[in-house]
């Protein structure tokens, strides 16, 4: 029995596993804890310590074995013991079972499983017990079948339907069930049967226009609403932070700054050696023919000319062209000087645009002027500066000892001016301190003295349009200067000086320092404006000495043309063959020299061309070695090294030449004044045998001309006349502007009258030769004509020509007045 | 009127400054009627000039081929004559 409650109590173990559960009933409810809510309510765990196991003979292992796990304890025995032991007996908490166990014996099982929860339990029904100790049969006999003999025929015993036992199971049921809450509406909505099926029209509703169509449910921020949002799922990722970063680096590389190079060539040796050489022999004859041939292409003509361009002069003329006379711009006469003066020189400022300076004198003979030398020595001799800006006023005034006749301006100081006196007088001022009085007509009277030399002036102080009296800064010594008139001054030009020996050298300094002078007295005098031993200019209390005579080759071979001259110790010009006096009247200078000789020379040619003084001797501002002269009655063109003689002569006026100019931009244009006032504009390529045009200035003898180009458009001469009025003219246009080629043809024209002039030497010579010859044909016949003729034939010539002889003697008597016509017959009767 | 070239020496009779130079590669004077500095300065400009002009005018044709060189300037005129080796170089005034 035992062994089957105990079969039984493994069942449900295996029962579990197998097919069919059994679960034993249990309805009793003790007070003392039960599996009851395991299902077994009839089982009551307990410990039993090991005393108590002796005590009941319970002891596992020994008494209660796994066959027999159980043991029947009768109730008497546990009533004793607890009554022995009371609170420490094991069977104190089933105390009240046990007594009230209607049975005699109680089941005690071993739970060696621990199944409820001790090692012991109790069954405290008899049921229970009886259920333990006698398990239904059948199932273990099926079990004990199954292990044992497993192709037994089984049974099959369809479940049995049991009343359901509500475990609690059905709460779960329902709560896990999902029932409608609310209750269904149900709509029931009818159409009309024509309706079904027809296309369905919608049409837009407007909800808000209807009321209670809608109910809203808007949303609005609930403060009470405080949930937050306490996790936030946002994804990250993981990025390297990149940088744009830019470097420059500075290269420093080595550069070269600069490079000196050479090219490269060949060596002596090489050259020989290449130029020996067969192959360049060979290629030098090849290729000659052809260097020929272009050589002799481009001597024949120029194949690139631009005809178009030669073929029309220039155009672009300012005013008419017709336009050929000589506008009168301004003319310029000192009103305060009692006496009448004439100007003798007229310069232009070099620098100063508008500024003109005349020299004046007296216009009195030599005699007159011993006549009058007591009122003379009261009247300054003046140099004026006129200013285009006031006609009446002159802007300076030099004043010097005497009446200068020939004066100009430093070249390279335009403030010093040189002027040579009638008394032979070199004179020197320096207007550095009023030079920008003149400058500007309004300038202020500052004066400023300078180191160049030292001025003495006396000041007249007044307003500025009074002039300025300018004493004179230097003259030359009396005695050991010029003794007569100094016709003719000029400065040297910077880029040379002479010396004492008379040799020219290359001047240092950059300043013109050295003068020319000749006077009537026949000598040609050179001065140095410098101080004798330093180079420096300096004060000018040496000038009064200087006077540096050089025996001087002058350079100007021009001079060979009219003047006779013979350099000695000093530069005196001597008388020439002639009985005449030659004096130089002019000097005129060519620009470059370079070299020159000292050796005593005599005149090389000498020229009886004009009849009168020479008053003009000047070079072509265009060619070099062609000369004007003027002077008596015509002018002269010569050239340099042509000792034939002059170029072009022309023939004599009615009026004599009085002065003479070339013109400054037309190559072959000269003016001549003649002494009744007109000049003469002649045009080498109009005509040569006249002047091509003839203009009245004024009433008297002109005498001075100076053209001066303003710009280049403008262009003025002055003109001075004897009465001392001075005008200014206008040059026009064409008088002013040269024609292209007009430089070239001119030359050319020059050229041809050279070949003229060789070739009518030629001639002459020819021509001389065919006298000569003639002559001596003559004579030849002569003397045979003489043999020929017969005495009666003489006879008869004799006495017509003393018939001839006696009435010319009759005529010349009676010429002379001593024999009268009445006479006459007696004359011949007797 | 026409370089010469005696054994010795060059020669141009008209008196036009004359210069022969060396080979293509190098352009170097070999002689000279004119001073040196001028005759180094001519040979090196005109080298590459006459180089320049014999390729452009072999590479428009590879058959033709530079006979002659002809510079006309407003002052005068350079006339080049080329060769396999050397250059002929001579400097003349035109006549207006």
């Amino acid at each position: 029995m035992a062994s089957k409650s105990e079969r039984r109590k493994s069942n449900p173990k295996k029962k579990a596993r197998g097919k069919k559960r059994k679960i034993l009933p249990d309805n009793e409810e003790e007070v003392a804890p039960s599996m009851e809510s395991m299902g077994h309510p009839e089982i009551f765990p307990l410990v039993l310590t090991t005393k108590t196991q002796e005590i009941f003979s319970c002891r596992i292992d020994e008494d209660i074995t796994d066959e027999q796990p159980y043991k029947l304890i009768k109730k008497e025995a546990i009533l004793e013991d607890l009554q022995n032991r009371a609170a420490v007996s094991d069977f104190h908490p089933v105390k009240k079972l046990v007594r009230e166990y209607p049975g005699d014996e109680l089941l005690l099982v071993c739970d060696k499983d621990f199944k409820y929860g001790l090692n012991f339990y109790l069954i405290g029904t008899e049921e229970g017990k009886e259920n333990y100790l006698n398990p239904p049969e059948v199932p273990e006999e099926l079990e004990e079948h199954k292990e044992y003999v497993p192709e037994d025929i089984v049974y099959y015993k369809p479940p049995v339907s049991k009343p359901w036992v509500s475990l609690g199971s059905e709460k779960e049921i329902v709560e896990e069930s999902v029932e409608e809450s609310t209750k269904q509406i149900t709509y029931m909505i009818t159409r009309k049967r024509n309706e079904f099926g027809r296309p369905i029209k919608f049409s837009d509703f407007n909800a808000s226009v209807v009321k209670d169509a809608y109910i809203e449910c808007t949303a609005y921020p609930d403060k009470n609403f405080t949930i937050q949002q306490r996790e936030k799922d946002i994804g990250l990722q993981v990025v390297p932070k990149i940088n744009d970063i830019t470097t420059q680096t500075r290269w420093t590389y080595p550069k070269n700054a600069s490079t000196q190079y050479q090219p490269r060539e060949f060596s002596e040796e090489v050259k020989e050696e290449l130029g020996q050489s067969k192959s360049l022999a060979e290629f030098l004859n090849n290729t000659s023919v052809s260097v020929e041939l272009a050589l002799q292409q481009n001597e024949i003509m120029n194949t690139f000319v631009d005809d178009w361009r030669y073929l029309a002069e220039e155009e672009g003329t300012y005013g008419d062209k017709s336009d050929t006379y000589l506008k009168e711009y301004q003319s310029f006469t000192d009103l305060h000087n009692l006496m009448e003066k004439t100007i003798t020189c007229v310069s232009w400022h070099p620098t100063i645009q508008g500024l003109i300076a005349v020299s004046v004198a007296v216009r009195l003979t030599f005699e007159d002027r011993i006549h009058f030398s007591g009122k003379l020595l009261l009247q300054p001799s003046l140099i004026l500066f006129w200013s285009f800006s006031d006609p009446i006023h002159p802007q300076l005034m030099l004043e010097s000892p005497d009446d200068i006749y020939c004066f100009q301006f430093c070249p390279s100081d335009p403030n010093i001016i040189a002027g040579g006196c009638i008394n032979g007088q070199i004179v020197m001022w320096d207007i550095t301190a009023h030079a920008d009085r003149i400058e500007n007509t309004k300038a202020g009277g500052t004066r400023s003295k300078k180191a160049m030399l030292k001025p003495m002036f006396l000041l007249e102080p007044g307003s500025n349009k009074e002039a300025m009296y300018i004493r004179h800064c230097a003259v030359s010594s009396i005695e050991n200067g010029h003794k007569k008139v100094i016709t003719d001054i000029h400065w040297l030009s910077n880029t040379f000086e002479i010396n004492r020996m008379g040799s020219v050298f290359e001047n240092r300094s950059e300043i013109c320092c050295q003068l020319i002078t000749c006077s009537a007295d026949c000598t040609i005098c050179i001065w140095d404006v410098r101080s004798q031993k330093t180079v420096t200019p300096q004060p000018a209390e040496k000038k009064k000495e200087e006077n540096v005579e050089i025996p001087y080759d002058i350079p100007s071979t021009f001079l060979h043309l009219d003047l006779a001259w013979k350099p000695l110790a000093k530069i005196k010009l001597s008388k020439g063959e002639t009985t005449l006096d030659h004096c130089p009247t002019k000097i005129s200078l060519n620009e470059v020299h370079l070299l020159y000789k000292t050796p005593a020379k005599k005149p090389v040619n000498l020229y009886a061309v004009h009849d009168g003084a020479v008053h003009t001797i000047q070079r072509s501002p265009f060619y070099k070695d062609i000369v004007l002269t003027v002077g008596g009655w015509n002018v002269a063109l010569w050239k340099e090294g042509v000792l034939i003689g002059p170029l072009l002569q022309t023939c004599c006026t009615p009026k004599r030449y009085t002065s003479g100019h070339w013109s400054l931009t037309r190559p072959g244009v000269f003016y001549i004044g003649r002494e009744d006032g007109y000049i003469d504009i002649w045009d080498l390529l109009e005509k040569t045998h006249e002047p091509a045009q003839s203009q009245n200035i004024c009433i008297t003898m002109i005498t001075y001309i100076k053209p001066w180009a303003f710009s280049a458009k403008q262009q003025f001469v002055a003109i001075a006349d004897y009465y001392g009025t001075l005008h200014i003219l206008e040059v026009p246009w064409s008088l002013s502007h040269p024609s292209t080629n007009e430089v070239t043809s001119v030359s050319h024209y020059f050229e041809r009258e050279v070949k003229h002039l060789e070739y009518r030497e030629q001639r002459k010579k020819i021509r001389e030769q065919e006298k000569m010859e003639l002559d001596l044909d003559m004579e030849e016949k002569k003397k045979t004509k003489t043999y020929q003729k017969s005495k009666e034939q003489i006879e008869a010539e004799l006495k017509l020509d003393f018939e001839s002889y006696l009435e010319l003697e009759k005529a010349t008597l009676i010429n002379l007045g001593l024999l009268r016509a009445s006479e006459q017959m007696s004359y011949i009767n007797m | 009127m026409c370089p010469t070239l005696d054994h010795v020496g060059l020669q141009c009779k008209t008196g036009c400054p004359v210069l022969l130079t060396s080979s293509r590669t190098l352009g170097i004077p070999i002689k000279s009627t004119m001073d040196n500095p001028t005759t180094t300065q001519y040979a090196n400009l005109m080298h590459s000039f006459i180089l320049k002009a014999r390729s452009t005018v072999r590479e428009i044709d590879p058959q033709n081929d530079l006979t002659f060189l002809r510079i006309r300037s407003k002052k005068n005129e350079i006339m080049v004559a080329p060769d396999k080796d050397y250059f002929l170089i001579v400097v003349q005034n035109p006549t207006e």
